[in-house]
């Protein structure tokens, strides 16, 4: 096991931050902590890293249990949000400094270092910038600095805290793909913590979806985005339509229309329900293909690059359905504000019980 | 001591324990311990003799000088004050930046030369002293000497906290006022002027705390006589030299729970100003 | 009509503002003026004018004469002594109070401010009620041949509780500022607290910890009030520069009074160069510090 957390608890005054989590991650993984702002998913990092200290729980490294550890002799990388390079060093030095904080019996000689960094720098495509100075880098520029830097003491976990969020989105993508890659050839067990699902569902091989320091799913990016295990999940991964209803003898009310309610939830006497629609899970045309169609008009049309969103109001729902259709198909179809559509919802997720967003 | 213990689970940077503590050690052996033997060498004398000391009338009238003397260089300063930092900001004129930097000479120049280039300057034989005494005014040995040796020394206090929050002042509102009507006056007035207003306290507080105990640029003008222009770190120095070292502690203890009451005052007002600031 | 700016050091920035009628800033540049000049210039002149009163040897003579000298030699070993001691200690409370999270901390911020509402002869006086040769302290003290009042490590110490805020409020600022992510990395790549402070936290300091020390310096020389009740102004032993100009006026001697009392202006003059020159310095490169 790359790392194992057990029954880690933490708080910050009365705020429970980390409810009871348990995680466990195969060795050389690239994981993904995905989760809002505020749930814990930080606070975690730091606390493998050793930068904050667990009430209780204990954190296994590559089979050593390392809880009572400070965090120098964790051998954990750590990548900031906003680097933390060290302002008055050069390149080379921020990159070697890990190496040379050795104690003097551990400390490899100078060309050794030399050639170390240098290497690193090569890996980071930073090799030429030895002698700037961070103020005189780009952001992304920075980041695959600080990551050189956390790489040269071979760190058994890497953990990156939010790396991307303060680049531009283009710099951000290119990052991402180049992070993967690189992972790719240095197999280190990684961690990374963002909010972003997108970079989580492109990244990772597993992703942890957390909430309120709680685990909600662990999975492939397939299993959580296509199964996710409850509303809380569904909503966090992808833009989505919500509606509140009634299971009653095995339908789903959608408005004022009933679909077959699914079979696992067939036998519920009456509960409140959710139903989760997912915007190109819905299919629009001009003339009605099936019985179970809804009817409406289209009140809102967005560009959306590749894609165009709608906004329908239909007839039996208190609130406009998002639908999102390819460019040709509006194109094609000849849709415009205010024309009147068919909508067939092809696929739903229906959660029985309360649930807040 | 508990609650440092968990302070040092809790925080993770090595050197707490270290810095902390000698921290502590520093502060007691440099500013509690000494500052506690005014409490020390008062609490013993009684209720009673500590008010006779502290009610002589030669120590009230020196309080009062130095109150008064305070007060009155803190107003003036208020308002040379406010004039430089508008000055300052808002305009552009030769010798603006040679001015901007001058404003510290006062906190930055020693009370004693201070004191004695005033005293000169308003001596019978000064170029001041002799201008004014055409109108028969003497500065010299009068309260009046005193006040304008304060100014002196106050003056940076005022600019300094005035000038960062009219450079932050945003220039849209103004321009809104302009566009209703309001002539430059009432813009100042009714605008401006309650925006300026904590930070103008601040400075006017920190010039008067500043001015009571002011010694070194005071006492060369004064004249020091008693009853008169005896202000009260005199009143405290001359007991100190007649070994009355109660005395000296009791008219010392007056003085320092005005100060801290400033002080509390201060921290309250820069409170306020933080709440006006971030709305 | 437009006002030439005489000194471009700094960018300037185009005011857009609403601006007063020409007559208003006229008038009110005129009296700003009026207010230096009775306030700034005309004592500054005065103190060269009468410096120079007697021409340039007697000025050089007052400045080298014995008493003169002692009394630069002390100041200065004050200095010596009284910053390194202050810089460590403000060091010490930065670090304390920026790196690390703890119930009163606002207290301990506040007891920094302290000496700013203490009048200077208070100053003196609380280390005459502490050490002074007629108390409990003192005497057992002077009975081991120390003697603190009256002497020079009296003249040390109260300089020292005068001036003691000064770099740690330079430096609590800008240590705030900076953040704890540099130390936080250095850490997690291995390095030991000494590594991290000598490494990375006091390169990045170096300019506040020289401005702070430069401003404790600058006051340490002028400290008057407080020294003055330690010191027992005997010539040539305890006195201060500050103490020897006020010997030399009192005894009428307003010519030499004066020549020592501009060495005491030319630093100051110095002090204010510096201190704008950095703080222009700071803003243009706030990120770098």
């Amino acid at each position: 096991m790359g790392i194992e957390l057990q029954n880690i608890n933490k708080k910050f005054g009365e705020y429970k931050a980390i409810d009871n989590l348990s995680l466990s991650i195969p060795s050389g993984d690239l994981i993904a902590l995905l989760g809002p702002s505020g749930c814990g998913k930080t606070t975690l990092l730091r606390i493998i890293a050793g930068l904050e200290l667990a009430d209780s729980g204990k954190i296994i490294l590559e089979n050593k249990d390392t809880t009572n550890l400070p965090p120098r002799k964790k051998n954990v990388g750590f990548v900031f949000q906003h680097y933390a390079l060290f302002r008055r060093l050069n390149v080379f030095e921020n990159v070697a400094f890990g190496l040379k904080v050795l104690p003097f019996k551990e400390r490899p000689p100078r060309i050794e270092i030399r050639d170390r960094v240098e290497h690193l720098l090569k890996l980071v495509q930073m090799d030429w910038a030895l002698n700037r100075y961070p103020s005189q880098l780009s952001g992304g520029q920075r980041q695959r600095v600080a990551l050189a830097r956390a790489l040269a003491v071979n760190p058994r976990v890497l953990l990156l805290d939010e790396p991307f969020s303060a680049l531009d989105a283009k710099v951000r993508q290119e990052l991402r793909r180049w992070l993967r890659k690189l992972h790719d050839e240095i197999h280190v067990t990684s961690i990374f913590v963002t909010h972003d699902q997108e970079e989580a569902l492109e990244l990772a091989d597993k992703i942890v979806v957390i909430n309120k320091g709680r685990i909600e799913q662990e999975g492939t990016p397939q299993e959580v985005y296509d199964h996710p295990a409850n509303a809380f999940v569904y909503n966090f991964l992808g833009n989505v339509n919500v509606f509140h209803g009634r299971i009653k003898n095995g339908k789903v009310s959608l408005g004022d229309h009933d679909l077959d309610a699914p079979d696992e939830l067939k036998n519920i006497e009456e509960k409140p329900s959710q139903t989760f629609v997912r915007p190109h899970e819905i299919g629009i045309s001009r003339i009605r293909s099936n019985e179970n169609d809804l009817v409406g008009i289209i009140h809102e049309v967005r560009l959306q690059g590749g894609q165009i969103g709608l906004n329908i109001e239909c007839e039996g729902l208190d609130n406009p359905i998002e639908a999102e259709v390819p460019r040709d198909l509006f194109v094609n179809l000849q849709l415009a504000k205010g024309v009147q559509v068919f909508v067939t919802i092809n696929r739903v997720r229906v959660f029985a019980g309360d649930y807040e967003i | 001591m508990m609650a440092l213990f968990q302070a040092k689970r809790r925080n993770i940077l090595p050197g707490f324990g270290l810095s902390m503590g000698y921290t502590v050690f520093y502060l007691s052996a440099i500013v509690i311990v000494p500052l506690s033997m005014i409490f020390i060498n008062t609490i013993p004398m009684g209720w009673e003799p500590f008010l006779n000391a502290v009610t002589a009338p030669r120590v009230l009238a020196s309080y009062r000088l130095s109150f008064s003397t305070a007060f009155f260089a803190a107003l003036f300063d208020g308002f040379a004050g406010l004039l430089t930092a508008w000055v300052l900001v808002r305009y552009r004129f030769p010798g603006k930046d040679f001015l901007d930097a001058l404003v510290d000479l006062p906190f930055a120049l020693p009370t004693a030369v201070a004191g004695i280039c005033f005293a000169t300057l308003y001596s019978p034989i000064g170029w001041l002293g002799q201008l004014l005494s055409h109108w028969n005014l003497q500065i010299i040995n009068s309260p009046t000497g005193i006040v304008i040796a304060l100014v002196f020394i106050g003056f940076p206090f005022v600019v300094r906290t005035i000038q960062p929050v009219l450079e932050e002042a945003e220039q849209e509102i103004e321009e809104a006022a302009h566009c209703l009507g309001a002539t430059r006056w009432q813009t100042f007035r009714k605008i401006l002027l309650p925006h300026l207003f904590p930070a103008l306290l601040t400075g006017v507080t920190l010039a008067f705390a500043r001015g009571i105990g002011e010694y070194g640029s005071v006492i060369f003008i004064a004249g020091n006589l008693p009853m008169k222009t005896e202000i009260a770190p005199l009143m405290i120095m001359s007991k100190l030299d007649q070994f009355d070292y109660a005395g000296a502690s009791a008219v010392a203890l007056v003085l320092l729970c005005i100060s801290f009451s400033m002080l509390l005052l201060l921290n309250a007002v820069q409170e306020w100003q933080q709440k006006e600031y971030r709305s | 009509m437009s006002q030439p700016d005489t000194n471009n050091s700094k960018a300037p920035v185009v005011n857009k503002r609403i601006s007063d009628p020409q007559s208003v800033q006229v008038l009110l540049i005129g009296l700003t003026y009026l207010f230096f000049i009775g306030f700034i210039f005309l004592p500054l002149g005065l103190v060269f004018t009468q410096a120079f009163q007697k021409g340039w040897s007697f000025y050089l003579e007052s400045i080298r004469e014995p008493y003169a000298i002692e009394a630069v030699k002390l100041t200065l070993l004050t200095v010596a002594i009284v910053v390194p001691i202050n810089a460590v200690f403000g060091v010490s409370a930065a670090w304390a109070i920026t790196k690390f999270n703890f119930k009163g901390k606002t207290a301990l911020k506040s007891l920094l401010d302290l000496p700013f509402a203490v009048s200077p002869v208070i100053a003196g006086l609380i280390f005459v009620l502490l050490v002074g040769s007629r108390t409990p302290f003192g005497s057992w003290l002077g009975e081991h041949g120390i003697k603190i009042i009256f002497s020079t490590p009296g003249i040390i110490i109260a300089t020292i509780f005068v001036t003691f805020p000064f770099i740690a409020r330079e430096l609590i600022p800008l240590m705030e500022a900076q953040g704890r992510d540099e130390e936080e990395a250095a850490l997690t790549l291995g390095a030991r607290g000494w590594q991290i402070f000598g490494k990375i936290t006091l390169p990045n300091i170096r300019w506040g910890l020289l401005y702070g020390m430069i401003l404790c310096g600058a006051r340490s020389i002028g400290e008057f009030g407080a020294v003055s009740v330690v010191s027992g102004h005997i010539r040539g032993q305890t006195n201060t520069i500050p103490l020897h100009v006020e010997i030399l006026y009192s005894e009428y001697n307003f010519t030499a009074s004066f020549a020592v009392a501009s060495l005491l202006v030319f630093l100051a003059l110095l002090t204010v160069v510096i201190k704008n020159g950095m703080e222009k310095h700071f803003h243009k490169n706030s990120l770098h510090l």
